[in-house]
């Protein structure tokens, strides 16, 4: 997993709540097996045009003002929905490497953290003053988001501060394997689970002995 | 004399393996459900890193999500690559040592339906799957909740994931139901009144008089639609319900561990003096029918009531995504949903697809007929749910109505590029998510309760199933 330090570049609006991860990655998008190929599926019904591959000139995405975004900046509670971790593939191989909303899904939240994209949380009334800097001709939208110090710069350069987890920030800084991390950790779940076998043998029972015993 | 406990920090403190810092702790997994959408790749993951499955026997697999539900049907798919994903999943499993409910296994249906009725989800359990809805299992009073494939992964390698303590709410429905006001009604209603992100990630607690009384069908819907509430999770404390309801069941514990277990499970209940740091109280006698008017569960009235109007909300975004869902869903702001003529009803999905939910429809479409022009279509949670149905005989009603009565899957509930409901655009439907195209290019979804869906559908029009429950 690529590490997290700062991003800067172009950053694009998303003035609406509750983004699903349906949109972002639609279902009918997700047909194959692999991890990667989800760039160009980002978005897909909204992007295209329907029933086409044709761009949508009317999509954020497709303006030539945001090209090659990013950042992205949206409402409340994006990447609600699905736990499709194919919405984080198509974000991050897409190009997008941080998104700032006022809050997100808690599925997709996670697995931003796993694969190298960072959930930047803003209170609303940031939020808004960010998505119309965004929106305003005179400025660039060009942002940064500084892992670091957590601060976000935004269009007009003003400096917001964002909070975040120790543990997450680590691990997006270190690109970090969670799992690696965890099987270190061995001893102590072998552990746990034979003390918790004495307190709860039921949950150690082997389930499909249990089954064919009764059939 | 420890501190007071919510019941959700009782069920932690027993699956705390290691403190990570940051009030995150390693908690141990005691089930995980895998299903052929993203289980085949989960198994992939791990085989190509080189782990393996820590313990294959504290894992269940099935198939739901991309197979065919129509009767006769074989390993062939609608959605394009179909076929795939169930090939991988099957090799995954067969290799990890899985025990996986195919296709013409007589326990097969949606991970989240299955689960309960196999015993396998249990009170006090903590239980992980890679879909959202398995948030569903806390009506069983397990700490259950989705994750994503790269979880997952971590999951089957260690039986373990790590996890930021959550902060603890409750919400109570105290009062009883008005009769044609259901646990999907008081759901769609909390989320109306609080908002698709009221849950803010929050461990949350069901309780109250109308909670007790609800059966675990009930408790699993309420449970199921607390990931569209903004929750982390959602859960009901087990009580004699649960109890009964497992008692039997192939996989909940057997002979002297059942008595074990039991003793166990009547101490997982939140402390008197427990602390919650948000509390939503619901007077759920007052509740009436709901139906989703947008794209977002919060976009929700009751079938009577008129849509709002976006100048009613209180800043620029939520405007904006407020004239975002009626240009979508084309609902009048002013006027009620009540009479908005439909093409197609649908009843199934882990929300509302149990037993419960088809005898409830059944009570509605008795006798009567799915409106001209309708496409009716009902598909039953899981094999056995079907199996009972049939034994009741509520097949032949829902057929004799106009009704399609399918095999067990999660079927229309999402569109993946295959089955669909043709040109039909507007579909009232059981399921839990509006999302735009959620169920088809195009399509708008309504969501109600079965009741209100049976009652729409032979309305051909969205309706109050009250009038129809009075005769
Ligand atoms: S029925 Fe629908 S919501 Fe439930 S698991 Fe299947 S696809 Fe997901």
């Amino acid at each position: 997993m690529e590490p997290f330090r700062r991003i800067a570049g172009t950053s694009a609006p998303m003035p609406i709540d509750n983004v699903d991860t349906d949109a972002i990655i639609p279902s009918k998008e997700t047909q194959s097996t692999a991890r990667t190929g989800y760039g160009e599926k980002l978005f897909a019904n909204w992007r295209y045009l329907p029933g086409t591959r044709a761009p949508n000139p009317d999509f954020v995405l497709n303006n030539p003002r945001y090209a090659g975004a990013q950042l992205l900046v949206a409402g409340r509670n994006f990447g609600c929905g699905s736990s499709r971790e194919a919405a984080v593939w198509a974000l991050s191989q897409f190009g997008v490497r941080a998104v700032i909303a006022e809050s997100y899904g808690a599925i997709f939240r996670n697995n931003c953290i796993r694969n190298g994209v960072l959930p930047a949380v803003l209170p609303i009334a940031a939020v808004e003053q960010v998505l119309a800097e965004l929106a305003d001709g005179a400025i660039a939208p060009q942002m940064a988001v500084d892992l670091e110090t957590c601060t976000i710069v935004s269009p007009s350069g003003a400096v917001f501060g964002f909070q975040i987890g120790s543990l997450e920030r680590e691990m997006l800084m270190q690109g970090a394997d969670e799992i690696e991390l965890t099987l270190m950790k061995r001893p102590l779940i072998e552990a746990f689970r034979a003390r918790d076998q004495a307190l709860r043998p039921w949950v150690y029972a082997s389930q499909e002995a249990t089954h064919a015993q009764d059939h | 004399m420890t501190a007071p406990r919510t019941l959700v920090e009782k069920i932690w403190a027993a699956h705390a393996v290691a403190e990570l810092g940051d009030a995150t702790d390693l908690l141990h997994i005691d089930r995980i459900f895998l299903h052929e959408r993203s289980g085949g790749r989960m198994l992939q993951g791990l085989a190509e890193a080189g782990r393996k499955v820590f313990d294959p026997a504290m894992v269940l697999g099935t198939l739901d999500h991309i197979i065919d539900t129509n009767p006769g049907r074989t390993d062939a798919t609608k959605f394009p690559g179909g076929a795939e994903f169930i090939a991988a999943f099957r090799d995954g499993a067969r290799a990890a040592g899985i025990r996986v409910f195919d296709l013409d296994d007589p326990a097969q249906g949606i991970a989240h339906v299955i689960a309960p009725e196999l015993g396998s989800a249990q009170p006090g359990l903590t239980m992980v799957c890679g879909d959202s809805h398995t948030c569903t299992l806390g009506g069983m009073g397990a700490l259950a909740w989705g994750i994503g494939v790269t979880q997952g992964e971590h999951a089957l390698a260690t039986q373990c994931l790590p996890a930021g303590r959550p902060k603890q709410m409750r919400v109570r429905f105290d009062g009883a139901l008005a009769d044609g006001v259901t646990a999907k009604d008081m759901v769609l209603h909390l989320i109306r009144t609080h908002g698709a992100r009221g849950g803010d990630g929050c461990a949350l607690e069901y309780a109250g008089s109308a909670v007790e009384a609800m059966s675990c069908a009930g408790r699993m819907t309420l449970c199921n639609m607390a990931v569209e509430f903004g929750a982390w999770t959602g859960i009901v404390a087990p009580d004699e319900t649960t109890i009964a309801y497992l008692a039997g069941r192939p996989y909940a514990p057997q002979r002297a561990d059942w008595d074990a277990a039991v003793a166990w499970w009547r101490t997982l209940r939140s402390d008197g003096d427990a602390r919650f740091d948000r509390e939503i109280v619901i007077n759920a006698a007052g509740l009436s029918p709901s139906v989703t008017w947008g794209t977002s569960s919060e976009q929700t009235v009751g079938v009577d009531e008129p849509v709002p109007a976006p100048g009613g909300f209180a800043d620029a975004v939520a405007r904006a995504s407020a004239e975002k869902a009626l240009a979508y869903t084309g609902a009048e702001p002013g006027r009620p949903l009540a009479g908005l003529s439909i093409d197609a009803a649908f009843i199934g999905s882990c929300a509302n697809s149990r037993i419960e939910d088809l005898r409830d429809a059944a009570r509605v479409l008795a006798g009567r007929k799915v409106a001209a022009g309708v496409t009716a279509i009902c598909v039953p949670g899981s094999t056995p749910v079907k199996r009972q149905a049939e034994a009741e005989g509520l097949d032949r009603i829902f057929k004799a109505a106009g009704f399609q009565w399918r095999e067990a899957g999660c079927s229309l509930c999402f569109y993946n590029g295959g089955d669909s409901f043709g040109s039909a655009r507007r579909v009232i439907s059981s399921t839990n998510r509006n999302f735009e195209n959620r169920q088809g290019p195009g399509v708008r979804t309504h969501l109600a309760s079965p009741l209100t869906v049976a009652a729409s559908a032979v309305a051909g029009a969205i309706a109050d199933p009250r009038a129809l429950l009075r005769r």
